[in-house]
């Protein structure tokens, strides 16, 4: 479609402020990752990304990642579930504490799971009893990373299940259909979109998380060590190059899950659309 | 014919005992599902934020206060304040400005547009620091005019006002833009049609209906701005007392093992946190602001 510009003033001084700020705030940063990758030339990238240290980083950040995504997607489900369809006391302060990872600052959240999961800690001591360690361990990891990535599932999750209308659950159920498989068939299918959704939400914040992983993680080098710290490192050495090679790799991805999370969100528009 | 007269009398009580178990599930299900889920709400939410409170007071009221009076931690208060004092006002001038020309008018790469304005939330805040770094330090493309004019903005204070920019940059536009979209334009054209000036159509027409959607974008562009760590970590420099903001104050004391001074610390960002979910729950429950979003996701 052609511009559009009606009766309403402002068009190009709105729009051009837009692109401006843009370019000047968000890609202009983006594009010096770029561009000193290109530097580097193809031989010194793939020599620095395909070093085993580095490796082991991608493997663990994203191994985390995706695991406590999938944690997140069936707990934020559940919670999402509870929140919408049963009553219980406090259900208004669980509602309303859902989103404290998206308020808590992430250092605060490390140095607190830290207190709980470290070995003399108050969890840490009670799981060293029965031989689990959390804390300074890809365990840990896991821990910082469900914690940060909850409320994306619940948020996305509750919305869809608010206007879900009863009318089909009991279609389903006056077609003989049991409990179970009203949940399997009519429910689930509806939800899934904003669950997937959630779940990659979930998933590239959690790639890219550095201030509540690094207390919990004990930054052991083929270990604990996620790929943001390793990326720091490089800088602390002075070796812009070695970082830029390192945290092109992640933009890339990070570029792939945006493009996969705007289908999705498409995907259960289009979902929820077809319902109305 | 018997059983089609039969039907009614036999309905009513065998719809009493089938409606219920369809809309709900068994008593123990339910209460399974309660019991895991605020299993996994103490364990993963409210263990945490109560031993941010409890570790920072472990060593009393005295130690706990004099943490937070302590001169480089007050520095560090006031470089927060100051970040987020530039970055909330800039993102807000984008946002509405985003949210006019999206909402407002149709034009080719709409779509392209809002996917770059999301970037920052899935661009780790570490990778924005590097990039700031790669523009702004000493081999980077700005780096030796900077140098040449004598102009210091990685670790300092500029610096770490982009990278607080950078990683709020999406709040107020993203909860703008859905807003105003599900509003449509015909009260703005009415008002310009009857001889409104733009500003002041915007002024009296559209802002009185997002009033509470800014406001929502403006508290959570706060807290992030206030709690930011990865990205100002990267450009900060960790110069105590000079380029610190709060959550760097944090790692820093913590490092040096001097916990209840952390957790006292950190515990001013807890509570900044809970003053947010609070206000954010106050404008959710407004009906008005209520109705508004849920029109905006169909």
């Amino acid at each position: 479609m052609a511009v559009h510009t009606g009766v309403l003033p402002g068009f190009r001084l709105t729009l051009g402020y837009t692109l401006f700020y843009l370019s000047l705030i968000v890609l202009l940063p983006v594009a010096a990752v770029f561009g000193k990758t290109l530097e580097l030339g193809w031989g010194e990238f793939v020599d620095v990304v395909s070093n085993p240290r580095v490796l082991a980083a991608y493997r663990l950040s994203f191994g985390a990642a995706l695991a406590a995504a999938a944690i997140d997607a069936v707990f934020g489900l559940l919670l999402a579930w509870v929140l919408v369809r049963y009553s219980f006391p406090g259900k208004r302060l669980v509602d309303a504490l859902i989103d404290l990872p998206f308020a808590l600052p992430t250092a605060v959240a490390g140095i607190a799971l830290t207190a709980l999961y470290a070995p003399n800690g108050w969890l840490g001591g009670w799981l060293a009893a029965l031989g689990v360690k959390v804390a300074f361990t890809p365990l840990g990891i896991l821990v910082a990373l469900v914690f940060i990535g909850i409320p994306f599932v619940v948020r996305t999750v509750q919305p869809v299940l608010e206007e879900f209308e009863p009318e089909f659950e009991e279609a389903a159920a006056s077609l003989g259909a049991s409990r179970w498989q009203v949940f399997r068939h009519v429910i689930l299918p509806h939800v899934l979109p904003a669950t997937v959704t959630g779940f990659a939400l979930a998933f590239a914040r959690a790639v890219g998380e550095y201030g509540s992983v690094i207390f919990i993680a004990g930054n052991i080098p083929f270990v604990s060590e996620i790929v943001p710290l390793l990326i720091i490192g490089q800088l602390e050495q002075y070796n812009e190059a070695g970082a830029t090679a390192i945290a092109t790799v992640m933009l890339v991805i990070s570029f792939t899950l945006l493009l996969v999370i705007n289908a999705l969100q498409a995907w259960a528009a289009r979902r929820g659309g077809k319902e109305q | 014919m018997d059983a089609v007269a039969a039907l009614p009398a036999l309905e009513l009580p065998a719809r009493r005992a089938a409606v219920r178990p369809v809309t709900t599930e068994p008593a123990w299900v339910r209460r399974t599902l309660i019991a895991l889920a605020l299993a996994f709400f103490g364990l993963f939410l409210l263990l945490p934020l109560l031993a941010v409170f409890v570790e920072a007071l472990r060593k009393g009221w005295a130690v706990y206060l004099a943490a937070l009076v302590e001169p480089d931690a007050l520095a560090a208060l006031k470089l927060t304040l100051l970040a987020a004092a530039i970055a909330v006002p800039l993102n807000l001038v984008f946002g509405v400005a985003a949210a006019w020309a999206i909402a407002k008018f149709s034009f080719r790469g709409k779509a392209l547009l809002l996917t770059l304005i999301d970037l920052p939330f899935s661009v780790s805040p570490v990778v924005a620091g590097l990039g700031l770094v790669l523009l702004f330090g000493g081999s980077g493309w700005f780096g030796a005019w900077l140098a040449a004019h004598e102009v210091k903005i990685l670790f300092a204070v500029p610096g770490i006002v982009l990278a607080t920019v950078f990683v709020t940059f999406p709040f107020v536009a993203r909860e703008l833009v859905p807003l105003m979209q599900a509003q449509g334009r015909e009260e703005e054209e009415a008002a310009v049609v009857l001889g409104a000036s733009g500003w002041r159509t915007f002024w009296h027409v559209t802002l009185p209906n997002v009033k509470w959607g800014l406001l929502y974008g403006v508290i959570l562009t706060n807290a992030r701005a206030m709690g930011e760590f990865g990205a100002v970590s990267v450009v900060s420099g960790h110069i105590r007392g000079q380029t610190t903001t709060l959550p760097l104050h944090v790692e820093i004391l913590y490092n040096e093992y001097q916990f209840s001074a952390a957790f006292a610390v950190a515990s001013l960002l807890a509570l900044l946190a809970l003053v947010t979910l609070v206000v954010k729950h106050a404008i959710e429950r407004r009906g008005d602001f209520a109705a508004l979003r849920r029109g905006s996701r169909t």
